[in-house]
């Protein structure tokens, strides 16, 4: 992946298919350290699957026996010298907080640093093809938040008006490129 | 700043259209947005269909929908075409150029650009 806003996207993909209903990305800058965090409240994994879900060769899907999404973005937290842990609970024995959390860390100044590229284009894109979840973003530089985006209160002022209209997602990208900007 | 306001403005015009958009949607486009197809570059060819239709002023008649892996990862980005009555046209290898041009000569013209099917890149 050329870039990290591309791997939350893929990542956040597995969330969908977890039947999540609210999907939080954060993304976390300190000093020289970044951080990323998608969390799910989908059905969770059971503790055999978390074990496996960094093997590219452990996969729930059935057209192919590969599958290289966390592997990916695991590779790109470790050639930074940094970690990627999944956490989850699975929903058969945490019915009401069943959920997924995947973290990944990378040291910025590492030469092997993937940049994290366009990130509004990757929230937009999971709002337009996923109109129905709920996603809550918000990104962190040194303790200030430089932009945030939380669908639930979109919807509130919505009302019927499907999240997926393309007006909306035009206002989503801009109210989101103004917030960068103004840093 | 674009503002809540302005949201609540959107609203307020979408609700208006909105009868006029249902009934219709005869015209399917699924793009793959697996793993293979983001990294092939899936993101910004959807992000063109979704714009280039609305440009055209087709979304009463076309969805943009997004799917999972089709199973030929060297083809991706790789986007299907789905009309009723009308066999499926699966158009590879796609870049927000080619988009362009197959909302216009296909989804607006009704002619499918053979160049980009997968039957063409054979």
């Amino acid at each position: 992946m050329k870039e990290l806003s591309l791997n939350i996207l893929d990542i956040t993909e597995n969330s969908v298919k977890a039947k999540a209903t609210l999907i939080s990305i954060t993304i976390t800058e300190d000093a020289d350290m970044l951080t990323i965090s998608i969390a799910d409240n989908g059905t969770g994994m059971t503790e055999e699957t978390v074990r496996n879900v960094t093997d590219p060769f452990y996969t729930t899907r059935t057209t192919r026996k590969v599958g290289m999404g966390l592997p990916l973005f695991k590779f790109a937290a470790e050639q930074t010298g940094g970690t990627l842990a999944v956490n989850s609970k699975h929903f058969e024995s945490f019915p009401d907080s069943s959920g997924t959390t995947v973290t990944a860390t990378f040291y910025k100044k590492h030469i092997d640093f993937t940049p994290l590229g366009d990130v509004i284009s990757s929230l937009t894109t999971l709002i337009q093809g996923h109109p129905d979840i709920d996603f809550v973003y918000r990104h962190d530089i040194d303790g200030t938040t430089v932009a945030s985006l939380d669908t639930r209160e979109l919807r509130a002022v919505l009302e019927d008006v499907p999240l997926d209209t393309f007006e909306v997602l035009t206002w989503i990208n801009e109210n989101l490129a103004e917030q960068y900007n103004s840093i | 700043m674009k503002s809540l306001a302005e949201l609540q403005a959107i609203k307020d015009r979408m609700r208006s259209k909105i009868v006029l958009r249902e009934g219709t949607g005869e015209i399917r486009v699924v793009v793959g947005m697996a793993t293979c197809g983001i990294a092939a570059g899936a993101r910004p060819v959807l992000s063109a269909f979704v714009e280039e239709v609305n440009n055209a002023g087709l979304s009463g008649q076309v969805t943009v929908s997004q799917t999972g892996c089709v199973g030929l990862c060297q083809y991706e980005p790789i986007v299907e075409v789905l009309e009723a009555g009308k066999d499926k046209v699966t158009y590879v290898k796609m870049t927000p150029d080619k988009v362009k041009e197959v909302v216009e000569k296909h989804l607006k013209g009704g002619n499918v650009v053979t160049a980009y099917t997968v039957a063409g890149a054979n």
